[in-house]
């Protein structure tokens, strides 16, 4: 009955409209479209072709050949720098995720007062005043031979000799994105945890729940979408690293960002092409992954 | 309500009598009386409860009732745990609980948004409080499965719980709260988030269970009809004090103080100077004269206080007779009267509401006539009539 209700007065109107067509909807979404268009779509439709043409040396020359995506795939260089990218992801993203949960925890549950919690959470931010390279580059002091962590611990007779692991070292890497990234984690599992009835808690402890028991079965699965969109955040963002991956590791760790970028250098843009869609395949594939799993829609 | 859904409103109730056997036992022997002793709750500076005493016996459904901010949802989260209490003692049954964390007080609370897991289903919420005190699966499983047919929801297990109609969302929280056979059951405004009609259904079945079960029940309202209507003992606070602690009846009949009067809803109150007072053989009271400015002398009953000291006395709507003007066909012996004039008629069903000013003060009066009555008589808007009550309706309110 709902059906023909709804169908009745709708037909007349469907006539009208085919007479004239109501623009002001696609005028609206216009602006948005094109953006998109030229600034998203082209780009990756170029990308994708150009993945696909000959490179003889000198120049890319137009063309179709697999021989870009066979070179990434049967190379044992190149399956090692993947490898290399996704271990930094994950372990970028462990420890992201270790500390973020937390800080949002202890922002989102322990400061009562929103005042305060707004000033904590501006204090979170401070550090992207600044530019990623000089957040980077200010370790480099900090972390080297004769940097201030190992004057400490020399002074303190921890250790005799400097410690070489702290600067350009997977260990430095990790850091400095860390660093970069964590807030990405931090702001999603705040947002998330924001959203959780403060009585779900109080119903918790009634029904006779620990901490632990609270924080396991309660805070933790609700804030599991904000965790994901963390998680979507950092690893995109590292997926595609190569200036901290390249500063930090003095030159010696490679990821696939790296590797287009130095392939870019060299004029290979048909190589980089193709290493740029795989990159993209992956990654995509890792956040529809996610997706699939927690349904982050509620937290939007 | 649909007919489908009451139908299976009465599936649930003859499905309950199967469920209560196993658990009618277990809950009445678990219910405990609650006594507050001079309790106080401060907050900083501020007091939210002040030195409340109060006796909650066993396996009785007690009302705090209040306005938002009088202290009673307080006194609730403190006897649950979910509070501190700054001074004096609580105690649940004959144990003292202060110090006692909230999950071990064999108390449970019915939050006011329900607060149900939304992550979790039905029989998982229901579940969680049994699995907290490690109770082993075969028996979570039959306490989780009476509880839903107890709550006639058992066809809902697998659901999220926020795919539960509000009222669906009720009864799971209150079979959680109830699962794990607490001494005492707290329910926090439970049906303030229902719409009329339900919330008069629910409160039938909050009175069952709780009657069923013989459990001791302590529940916050604001709403004077929900207080009434479910329990033994009603509590009212404000300004972080008790009040009156009566019956329902005893409260409607006779309210202690002003605030309670005029919390009752539409009780008339006249405010004015207690001029003599003389024991009343018949009801064991005081006979107490009052003199409100700029209307005349009232006669009520109460407790005697200082002559000239101010004091108010308080009329039900429904115990003011309407008369015309120099009808004296009934006199009563020391009957109050006043001259008013109709300002509106409001008929709203069982009940009509005649709202009228008093011709000297322009003081606004409140009456209610059953309309059947009313329709009888043909007093109009504009008309000035005459009220009278005895000094019997009247109730003498000290402060």
């Amino acid at each position: 009955m709902q059906g023909t209700l709804d169908q009745a007065p709708s037909q007349p109107i469907a006539s009208k409209q085919r007479s004239s067509i109501d623009w002001r909807p696609y005028l609206l979404v216009a602006p948005q479209t094109i953006t998109f268009l030229f600034a998203l779509v082209l780009p990756i439709l170029a990308i994708f072709t150009i993945s696909f043409w000959n490179f003889n040396g000198f120049t890319s020359v137009p063309g179709f050949t697999l021989n870009n995506y066979l070179g990434i795939f049967s190379s044992p260089v190149y399956l090692k720098t993947y490898l290399n990218t996704f271990k930094f992801a994950f372990l970028v993203w462990l420890v992201c995720v270790l500390i973020s949960y937390p800080v949002a925890y202890y922002l989102a549950f322990r400061i009562k007062n929103s005042k305060w919690q707004t000033i904590w959470f501006l204090i979170c931010t401070v550090p992207f005043l600044t530019s990623n390279i000089i957040r980077m580059i200010s370790w480099i002091p900090f972390l080297g031979r004769e940097g201030l962590i190992n004057k400490a611990l020399m002074g303190l007779h921890l250790t005799n000799q400097p410690v070489e692991m702290f600067l350009f070292s997977d260990f430095s890497v990790v850091l400095a994105m860390v660093h970069l990234y964590a807030l990405f984690m931090v702001a999603p599992i705040f947002n998330s945890m924001m959203r959780i009835d403060r009585a779900l808690i109080a119903a918790a402890e009634d029904l006779g729940a620990s901490a632990f028991e609270i924080q396991k079965r309660i805070i933790l699965p609700l804030a599991a979408p904000g965790v994901a969109i963390g998680t979507i955040f950092v690893v995109t963002l590292v997926m595609g690293e190569f200036a901290t991956m390249r500063l930090m590791s003095g030159g010696k760790a490679s990821s696939v960002g790296y590797l287009i970028k130095n392939q870019i250098d060299s004029l290979q843009y048909p190589m980089a092409a193709a290493n740029a869609v795989v990159l993209l395949a992956i990654t995509l594939m890792i956040v529809f992954g996610i997706l699939r799993i927690v349904d982050i829609r509620k937290q939007i | 309500m649909t007919t489908d859904a009451r139908k299976k409103l009465n599936g649930a109730t003859s499905a309950t009598h199967a469920a209560t056997g196993n658990i009618q036992n277990a809950l009445a022997d678990a219910a405990a009386g609650v006594s507050l002793r001079q309790v106080t709750k401060k907050y900083g500076p501020v007091t939210a409860v002040e030195s409340v005493t109060l006796d909650i016996p066993a396996g009785s459904y007690c009302c705090l009732l209040g306005p938002s901010g009088c202290g009673k949802t307080t006194v609730l989260r403190m006897i649950a745990g979910h509070e501190e209490i700054s001074s004096g003692d609580v105690l649940i049954g004959d144990r003292r609980v202060n110090d006692i964390p909230a999950a071990q007080r064999n108390t449970s609370m019915m939050f006011q948004s329900y607060a149900l897991f939304p992550h979790m289903t039905v029989w998982q919420n229901i579940e969680f409080g049994l699995e907290m005190k490690n109770i082993p699966e075969a028996e979570r499983k039959s306490r989780v499965g009476e509880m839903l047919e107890l709550v006639g929801l058992s066809h809902l297990a697998n659901r999220k719980s926020s795919q539960l109609s509000g009222g669906q969302q009720q009864r799971i929280a209150l079979a959680r709260a109830l699962v794990t056979r607490p001494q005492v059951l707290m329910l926090d405004e439970p049906l303030s988030a229902l719409d009329e009609n339900l919330r008069v259904q629910m409160r039938t079945e909050l009175r069952r269970i709780q009657k069923q079960f013989g459990m001791t029940f302590v529940q916050v309202t604001h709403h004077t009809e929900e207080a009434f209507s479910l329990s033994d003992m009603v509590v009212v606070m404000s300004n972080g004090r008790l009040d009156q602690v009566a019956t329902p009846s005893e409260m409607f009949r006779t309210p202690s103080s002003q605030f309670v009067a005029k919390f009752m809803g539409d009780n008339n109150i006249f405010q004015g100077k207690v001029r003599h007072c003389v024991p009343d053989p018949t009801s064991g009271l005081d006979l107490v004269e009052l003199e409100v400015e700029g209307i005349g002398s009232f006669y009520s009953r109460g407790q005697a206080a200082p002559i000239g000291s101010t004091a108010a006395c308080s009329v039900r709507p429904d115990l003011m007779q309407i008369a015309a003007v120099g009808n004296t066909s009934q006199p009563t012996h020391r009957a109050n009267h006043i001259t008013a004039r109709i300002v509106s008629i409001e008929m709203t069903g069982y009940v009509t509401r005649i709202v009228l000013m008093e011709e000297k003060t322009g003081k606004d009066i409140l009456c209610k006539v059953r309309t059947t009555d009313w329709e009888v008589e043909s007093f109009s808007e504009g008309q000035v009539v005459s009220l009278r009550w005895s000094e019997g309706n009247c109730v003498f309110l000290p402060y």
